[in-house]
């Protein structure tokens, strides 16, 4: 239904795009992977009329097309279904469905009508559990991006695009997610689907497109190709480890909790060695983003001890654990780790002035912000460039140094590869195991279960608020997912 | 959420139960006819305007011109009836049209300039002040006998003036609720860019609020021209209308940022600020107290607002 045929798109005298073919055929679930930067999003970009390709044509149903705007592309039929959801979070489904076409009876909006349509797309495509009167807002992700596929249903998408669906949701809506994309295929939709996890490629899709630095590397049919071999078209080079090496043994104990609890948490006890890493694994909601905020001190334990070097702590708000030698690089790298709008050199060195007795910036910790960006190998137009123009692997890396700035003692990452591509993967992990070997006791969440195996020398398991289990770093995959769902007791 | 909708209501009902007691501890009694009725005189005036201020603020603006619209039209109301009950209607349509004029002033410079709202009609505001200065040293024009009946007549208990700012209430209720006007001027305060990719025309729905809130700014310069018999050079900046109309829209529950809130609790704010008004006049209390305690109230309610927000912030990070 959608054929690009020699498309190219460049900005500013950079080339994006270069003569880049694609074809997406009715009822088909079709990838498209690449690092970033490969032009993956440029390439949604086109095919959603958001932009203009400098180069080649667009049919679309059989016709060459020219969308002027995103709402003409719609309007066609292209629906897309954008990472950060386009919705009002104090309005309710069925209003944002219908959002500016609200159906009209005596020049008034038709609520009831505006709900029942809403229901009965709901009941299509078999999630009639949700109601249209909901409000966003009080949603989880999963249901707020079913509301987004009802959106682009109303407008009698035939083909949808979807940049990393499955980014924010937790393990077992990726399954329900599965099943929505199988009916809508099933429906004779067409589905562009655009995603970082290797694994959801293979579940799901009938063709992969990889594009590298803007060129179309290959397109293959899912069922011919390993996962090795993609990855070695998407970086063009084969990846022989993924991880660094663990650490062969466990230093002093560095941050100690007993019978640590708030209102989230309970009865925590746990040990963060120096030169370990400790990977907290759990489904999302077990509360593993909130041991890492409590140990922050933004939701502060109420209850129970927490040592930190042998000294009793107590930790109730952020600074005073930056004081004590604690960073927390957090899961939400746009609201709660960057200053989007400010440069790369402000970002790097946010933390320093914020604990600075000083008043005025010093040369000297300017100096070292730009040794530990140099460091950690940010890629940059300029350190004045502004953050939010970096790719998320650059940005994760100027938050580093940001606190690499104060040595911490003890390290928090949530979650710290998301959405970064392969490439910067290992650039992060190699990071990550850098600052354990020079001493620091870190502690790793994330969703990611592979990489947390392949990161940990020891794993603790939670589950509804407490520990479920610790296991060693070489724990297999099943051990920690019986932990984690409570599948074995 | 409840509480946000609800609250100004219940605070309504305290203020006037403890105010109540108090004023009759004090030999006095709030709820006579005349204290009742001079309380919600009061409050028409303001409610008006802030209910235009409401749509404003829910599209995510606000408008601090007001206060110098509702002088300027109480003049050209005056100054065009002139004391003939003939010109009634040319100047309410004066008074629409030059308001409305106003508004669209604010809007083009909000969306076209895209100047910040709080700068456009701070702006807006002060050149009609300057206007208003240079022209006008005191009261002007004069209103008939029969437009005065506006500001004084009552249907039973209830003075007219009320029935006016519960008319326009119901037609802001409608507008918000029931048209696509309202539905996208909700939506453009709750995400511009959400709004704008859905098809809304985002410029023109906040033009359009904008003219709404300065025709009802002039709704109340012709409210306050009846009261006065004249039109007044400071009636409206004296009074204070453009931030006690923000204070009585925050009150009611509506967030300053947009998107969430309704006309409802607006009326409500209006109404608890005019008892707190009404209960100290009627104590007799230093005027300057009275203001410390209208302070304490507005911090204390965003403040309960914004808790009652972060109680309920789990929810959001139920992604974790």
């Amino acid at each position: 239904m959608l054929q690009l045929r020699g498309v190219g798109k460049s900005f500013l005298g950079v080339q994006v795009l270069q003569d880049v073919d694609l074809e997406l055929a009715a009822g088909e679930v079709h990838a498209v992977v690449g690092e970033n930067g490969a032009g993956k999003s440029t390439l949604m970009k086109i095919a959603s009329g958001v932009y203009h390709p400098d180069a080649g044509t667009v049919r679309w149903l059989g016709r060459d097309v020219s969308f002027r705007d995103p709402r003409q592309a719609q309007a066609a039929g292209i629906g897309i279904i954008h990472q950060e959801f386009n919705l009002l979070a104090d309005r309710t489904v069925a209003q944002n469905v219908f959002l500016g076409r609200e159906p009209l009876r005596r020049g008034l909006v038709d609520t009831a009508a505006m709900n029942e349509r809403t229901a009965s797309l709901l009941a299509s495509i078999g999630e009639e559990s949700l109601s249209p009167q909901a409000i966003v807002g009080r949603l989880g992700v999963a249901q707020q991006q079913v509301t987004e596929i009802v959106k682009a249903l109303s407008l009698d998408a035939r083909m949808l695009i979807m940049d990393e669906p499955t980014a924010a949701l937790a393990d077992h809506e990726v399954e329900l997610l599965y099943g929505l994309v199988r009916r809508l295929k099933a429906r004779g939709m067409g589905i562009l689907y655009v995603s970082h996890r290797l694994k959801e490629v293979f579940d799901l899709t009938d063709r992969i497109t990889v594009l590298k630095d803007g060129r179309r590397v290959t397109t293959v049919d899912t069922s011919s190709i390993t996962a090795d071999g993609l990855v070695r078209h998407m970086v063009g080079r084969e990846l022989s480890h993924y991880y660094p090496p663990k650490s062969a043994e466990a230093g002093q104990e560095r941050l100690t909790l007993q019978g640590a609890g708030n209102n989230r948490l309970h009865d925590i006890s746990l040990a963060l060695h120096a030169g370990q890493v400790l990977g907290i694994c759990g489904l999302q909601g077990s509360g593993r983003s909130a041991l890492a905020r409590a140990i922050f001190g933004v939701d502060a334990f109420t209850r129970g001890n927490v040592h930190l070097d042998g000294a009793s702590i107590r930790l109730s708000s952020p600074r005073q654990a930056i004081r004590a030698g604690i960073a927390y690089i957090t899961e939400d790298r746009k609201a709660e780790g960057l200053t989007a709008q400010q440069s790369v050199l402000d970002n790097a060195m946010l933390a320093t002035r914020a604990l600075s007795p000083r008043w005025f910036a010093t040369a000297g910790r300017t100096l070292k912000a730009r040794e530990l960006l140099a460091a950690v190998e940010v890629h940059a137009a300029s350190e004045e460039q502004e953050v939010r123009y970096l790719s998320g692997g650059n940005q994760q890396k100027v938050i580093l140094a940001r606190w690499l700035a104060l040595t911490p003692r003890v390290l928090l990452f949530d979650e710290p590869t998301r959405g970064i591509d392969v490439g910067a993967k290992a650039a992060i992990h190699d990071l990550i195991r850098k600052l354990a070997s020079e001493g620091a006791a870190v502690l790793m969440i994330s969703s990611d279960l592979p990489e947390l195996l392949g990161m940990s020398d020891r794993l603790a398991v939670m589950r509804d608020g407490r520990i479920a289990g610790e296991l060693p770093g070489t724990a297999d995959e099943e051990t920690v997912m019986r932990l984690a769902t409570g599948a074995s007791s | 959420m409840k509480l946000r909708e609800h609250g100004v209501w219940g605070a309504l009902g305290l203020t006037l139960i403890v105010g109540g007691i108090l004023v009759y501890a004090d030999g006095g009694s709030l709820f006579t006819q005349s204290s009742t009725v001079s309380l919600l005189q009061r409050a028409a005036g303001l409610g008006i305007v802030a209910i235009g201020q409401t749509l404003a603020i829910l599209a995510g603006s606000l408008d601090l011109s007001v206060a110098y619209v509702i002088s300027l039209t109480s003049l050209i109301a005056a100054e065009t009836m002139d004391g003939s009950s003939g010109m009634i209607v040319p100047a309410i349509i004066a008074v629409l049209g030059v308001s409305a004029g106003i508004g669209l002033l604010n809007g083009l410079l909000i969306t076209k300039l895209k100047i910040n709202a709080f700068i456009a009609t701070l702006g807006v505001g002060l050149l009609i002040k300057g206007y208003l200065e240079q022209g006008y040293a005191g009261p002007a024009g004069s209103v008939p006998t029969s437009f005065q009946r506006l500001g004084y007549d009552r249907i039973g208990p209830v003075p007219l003036s009320v029935l006016l700012m519960l008319a326009v209430a119901g037609v802001a209720w409608i507008v918000l609720n029931r048209t696509r006007f309202g539905h996208h001027l909700i939506a453009v305060g709750g995400d511009l860019d959400v709004a704008r990719l859905s098809g809304v025309r985002t410029d023109w729905v906040l033009i359009r609020t904008h003219i709404i809130c300065s025709v009802c700014a002039g709704i109340a310069g012709l409210y306050l021209a009846s009261r006065l018999g004249a039109g007044a050079p400071r009636v409206g900046s004296e009074g204070g209308y453009d931030l006690e109309s923000i204070a009585a829209v925050v009150l009611g529950g509506t967030v300053l940022a947009g998107g969430r809130g309704g006309v409802t609790g607006t009326v409500g704010g209006v109404a608890l600020l005019a008892a707190i008004d009404g209960i100290f006049n009627q104590l007799a209390v230093d005027p300057f107290f009275k203001q410390v305690v209208r302070g304490v109230v507005i911090v204390a309610a965003v403040a309960i607002y914004a808790m009652s927000l972060r109680r309920k912030a789990p929810g959001k990070v139920a992604t974790a």
